[in-house]
């Protein structure tokens, strides 16, 4: 549990900043200042020592107190004939709020990070996977094949956590396991086994891999490929691969969704679910689709419990109405489709929102900083930093408890987000 | 304030009250004496209509990993059941895998009060509790998924004593808030990971060398020792397999006495003879629980239509995933804890086998004896939509009715059943039993199911009526702890109702064993794994209710 010890450290930190969600870091607090002391990495540093500056809400560029702020917010909510809760990067209480919010206002809501989520979720839609989860990733996988994704640089830690743990629990040698990239190079050394085996890297560009990926499919199934290259890479280097697939007792095959920027991913995504489907007539194989850094994991599962859907979910005819692409909030905005745009990203003061014509409200992360200041900002605190909170971790079948390391002060989302409700 | 509901004809099983004239006082959410001086605040007509408790669901999957992947996944699902927002209520959809909120109102609509999460995976408690924490007025609570997990089983292959185990158990029920244990397929969902595609009741897990038997029997021991009121809640081996029949009745009499609930039994009945190898093992199902009182068992009723399944036995699921309908579907191993399977399927009244899955359920039901120790279920949404009890309620009390829809059945599977020649029809005091006193009893809630002054004040007002699917789908009144939230069948209030959990006792030495495996294994800490009670209560609209633990249970 996260506590703090005698000398002013917490110990067992949780981390809602990067999708794997460690949480053993050691965290120092003095005063509103926050360090880590120990498991840090680059996600984490900035995701909990970012410095607290604004602690008062401004309209218009001028410091108003919490309530006037919340009620203007309001007043816009209440007319705006098409309002957007985007962003949504909190806490659980934070998205609840927001669905709440955007039920009674009639808003969409949106995510900071859907375009990534939705390369997963659609392929969940329309064909649906087999998925395992990180503890059983540190335990049992014999051979990972990465997926067009440099996957240390999101996610610093994975190797160390999931592959290179000192022991597995089924008596498996850890240095026998290979690790294999299809598509990206990675750019460290994170997946270098202890004893200093490098991963085997069958390199292409992300545009090629939907053609890759079909085609190692079809060799994992057997068919006979005419062609000796694809994508720059030999057929029969693919024909290696896909016997390793097949001889692996427990294989996983991950991505970063955020990672596969081409256009429709999905279908790379769902090329690589319908393989992992298929080896598992004779073996065991699964996909990992890492994702579900600062709350977006959070986002969807709410959204899905409460509202049926997940984000991308229009309010406006009194039900929810699900349409990946017509509520897209990026393309609405852009096409001036929105007229009150409330942003909240309480997580990372890069996060800010997307430029456009709307009336802009934003619940963000104290010291951000904007090009163009918004209609309204409101500082709010960091879900386990300011504020109790769980989050979901990107394998999605573990949510981690967030605590209160300091009082700054700073309302949480959940707090404004349920005081404009109140109002609308 | 006290309220007079006057002259109900009562159903209370718990009480032995049979359609007795009544009245029945409110104050406080409990029910309370008559007062001496005969004054009241507020007085209910309730003259000829049927009174009992609020209905408890005692196996309903409506939150947690596999219930939200199912609601992702069917978007095509919900979209033809969408509700819009009302001044009281927040919108949602509905169906097979419906929103939190939506299922909550639809299960106060239908005179319920209660519903029990059967599958709660220890990791995954928090994301199950949030869920039920978003639904609405009705009571929660959940049972906690073990056997395949690899501590349990690590602890069985190295011979750990039952004191050791007990203590897991308890610690485990403690901090995953829960007030019951099930086992699902046991061992095979982890025998699954190794690529066991198999496992029966004395088949071997290949790493472990533990049998689904050796797990059942620690873990009804446990369960026992602890003082647990409700069963260990199992989900036996080889659901859906023709012929399962025998390992079924093997794991019934192989418990030794303890006590147990075999759940969606009807999955679990199944013979291999006819023409289709597909037959129907209810008679000697239903004759085994007849004769064995330590064993109970809800039915797992399936009724015609689309629907989603959604199972923690993702060695099973797995395997049905070529019938899933439409053609998607997911399977998952988790955490070294557990696993699911989540496959939509539609069961089509011309089919041989859903036609005759149907008449083994209805079978079932009319053949175990003692409504005390079989309980209404459809397994939702695994047979069908808990939306559809009503239905299902008409099925066991009106004979016409069902004899009506099975001569419209496959003709082949009516010739393989002999529901026809069937002529028992449910009481209402039996159905109250079976959906109120029974499953209270069961589940271990010692204030609900019953209308004794002291109890809570959950319950159901119906006008009878012959046509029991139109008395049962709209109460004339619900009360939840007192407030009335439903009138002529429409919601008028929405309250939060608590969350049930035991909390037995353990040594906590077991907490030595525990920390370093997390550490060495796990991704999470023990300390973070831990839901605390805070976690429940959350901003303040839900609560926990600790019930009793039985006599012999370490207080």
């Amino acid at each position: 549990m996260t506590e703090m010890t005698d000398t002013g450290v917490w110990q067992e930190v949780a981390s809602p900043f990067c999708g794997i969600a460690s949480d053993d870091l050691s965290i120092k607090v003095e005063g509103n200042t926050v360090s880590i002391v120990e498991n840090g990495d680059a996600v984490t540093k900035a995701g909990f020592e970012t410095p607290i500056t604004d602690l008062s809400p401004r309209v218009n560029g001028k410091e108003v107190s919490l309530s006037e702020a919340v009620s203007h917010v309001a007043g816009l909510l209440r007319s705006s004939k098409q309002p957007v809760i985007g962003g949504l990067a909190t806490d659980l209480n934070g998205v609840r709020s927001a669905m709440a919010l955007a039920d009674k206002s009639r808003a969409t809501v949106d995510s900071m990070d859907s375009d990534a989520a939705f390369r997963n979720l659609l392929v969940l839609q329309d064909t649906g996977w087999m998925m395992t989860t990180l503890t059983e990733v540190r335990n049992r996988v014999d051979v990972l094949l990465v997926v067009g994704s440099d996957i240390e640089v999101d996610y610093p830690r994975f190797y160390e956590r999931m592959l290179w743990n000192k022991e597995s629990m089924f008596d498996q040698e850890i240095e026998s396991r290979q690790v294999i990239y299809l598509g990206k190079t990675p750019s460290g050394d994170a997946s270098t086994s202890p004893k200093g085996k490098k991963a085997h890297v069958l390199a292409c560009d992300n545009e090629d891999l939907p053609e890759v990926m079909s085609v190692l499919r079809a060799l994992v199934n057997g068919k006979a490929v005419q062609a000796e290259q694809v994508g720059g890479l030999a057929v029969s280097d693919l024909a290696d691969l896909a016997e390793t697939l097949k001889q692996a007792k427990y294989s996983v095959v991950t991505w970063s969704a955020g990672s596969l920027d081409m256009e429709h991913a999905e279908a790379t995504v769902q090329m690589a679910c319908e393989m992992v489907k298929e080896l598992n007539a004779d073996t065991r194989s699964n996909c990992l689709a890492l994702g579900g850094k600062e709350g977006s994991t959070t986002v969807y599962n709410v959204s899905s419990w409460q509202a049926g859907y997940p984000m991308r979910t229009n309010f406006s005819r009194g039900y929810p109405d699900y349409d990946p692409y017509l509520s897209d909030s990026k393309r609405m905005l852009a096409n001036d489709e929105v007229d009150v745009l409330l942003w909240v990203s309480s997580f990372n003061v890069k996060r800010t929102p997307p430029e456009s014509n709307a009336t802009t409200v934003v619940i963000g992360r104290s010291g951000m900083t904007f090009e163009q200041e918004p209609d309204v900002f409101i500082p709010v605190g960091v879900p386990g930093i300011d504020h109790a909170g769980r989050a979901f971790r990107g394998d999605s079948s573990v949510a981690v408890p967030l605590r209160k390391l300091r009082d700054s002060g700073l309302p949480s989302t959940f707090d404004v987000l349920t005081a404009v409700e109140k109002l609308v | 304030m006290l309220t007079k509901l006057t002259g109900g004809r009562v159903y209370d099983p718990a009480n032995s009250i049979n359609n007795e004239v009544k009245d029945i006082y409110i104050r406080d959410g409990r029910i309370v004496r008559a007062p001496s001086d005969g004054q009241f605040d507020e007085e209910i007509d309730v003259r000829g209509k049927v009174v009992m408790a609020g209905a408890i669901d005692m196996h309903t999957h409506i939150g947690g990993g596999k219930v939200n992947i199912a609601r992702t996944m069917l978007p095509e699902d919900h979209a033809a059941d969408v509700v819009a927002r009302t001044e009281l209520m927040r919108s949602g959809c509905g169906h097979a895998a419906p929103s939190t909120l939506t299922a909550g109102y639809r299960y106060a609509e239908m005179g319920y009060t209660a519903g029990f999460e059967p599958a709660i995976l220890p990791i995954n408690a928090r994301q199950a509790h949030m869920e039920m924490g978003d639904t609405p007025i009705i009571d929660k609570g959940g049972y906690v998924m073990l056997g395949s997990d690899d501590f349990l089983l690590r602890m069985m292959a190295s011979n750990g004593d039952q004191e050791a185990i007990n203590n897991y158990v308890a610690w485990t029920m403690t901090h995953s808030q829960a007030i019951g244990v099930k086992v699902v397929n046991p061992g095979g969902i982890n025998a699954f990971k190794f690529n066991q595609r198999k496992l029966d009741l004395d088949e071997k897990n290949q790493f472990y060398g533990v049998t689904p038997r050796d797990i059942l029997l620690r873990l009804a021991q446990a369960v026992k020792e602890l003082g647990v009121p409700h069963p260990l809640h199992v989900h036996g081996c080889n659901l859906g397999v023709p012929g399962n029949l025998d390992t079924t009745i093997d794991t019934m009499e192989g418990i030794n006495g303890l006590p147990m609930h075999m759940t969606h039994i009807q999955f679990h009945s199944y013979g291999t003879e006819g023409d289709f190898k597909f037959s129907s093992g209810s008679a000697q199902i239903a004759e085994v629980i007849n004769k064995h009182k330590n064993i109970t068992a809800d039915v797992g009723q399936i009724l015609f239509g689309q629907t989603v399944t959604a199972s923690g036995d993702a060695m099973r699921q797995f395997s049905a995933t070529p019938h899933a309908h439409p053609n998607k579907w997911v399977c998952m191993d988790i955490e070294c804890d557990a696993g699911c399977g989540v496959v939509p399927f539609k069961y089509k009244d011309q089919s041989y086998v859903n036609a005759l899955q149907w008449m083994i359920g209805l079978e079932t039901f009319l053949m175990v004896d003692d409504p005390w120790r079989v309980f209404l279920t459809t397994d939702h949404p695994n047979g069908a939509p808990f939306t559809s009890y009503p239905h299902l309620i008409r099925l066991l009390m009106d004979k016409t009715f069902r004899d009506d829809i099975l001569s419209t059945l496959h003709p082949e599977a009516q010739k393989a059943s002999h529901l026809a020649s069937l002529e028992r029809e449910y009481s209402l005091y039996e159905i109250a039993i079976m959906t109120r006193a029974g499953a209270a009893k069961l589940v271990g809630l010692a204030d609900r199911g019953h209308l004794s002054v002291g109890g809570a004040a959950d319950i159901t007002i119906y006008t009878d009526d012959a046509d029991r699917e139109k008395m049962f789908s709209k109460p004339d009144y619900v009360f939840k702890d007192g407030t009335m939230v439903v009138k002529d069948g429409e919601l008028i209030e929405v309250t939060w109702g608590t969350t049930h959990v035991v909390k037995p006792e353990y040594d906590n030495s077991i907490e030595k064993a525990l920390k370093p495996y997390f550490d060495k294994y796990h991704t999470q800490k023990m300390g973070n794994f831990k839901m605390s009670d805070d976690e429940i209560v959350d901003d303040g609209r839900g609560s926990l209710t600790v019930q009793p633990l039985h006599a012999g249970g370490k207080i």
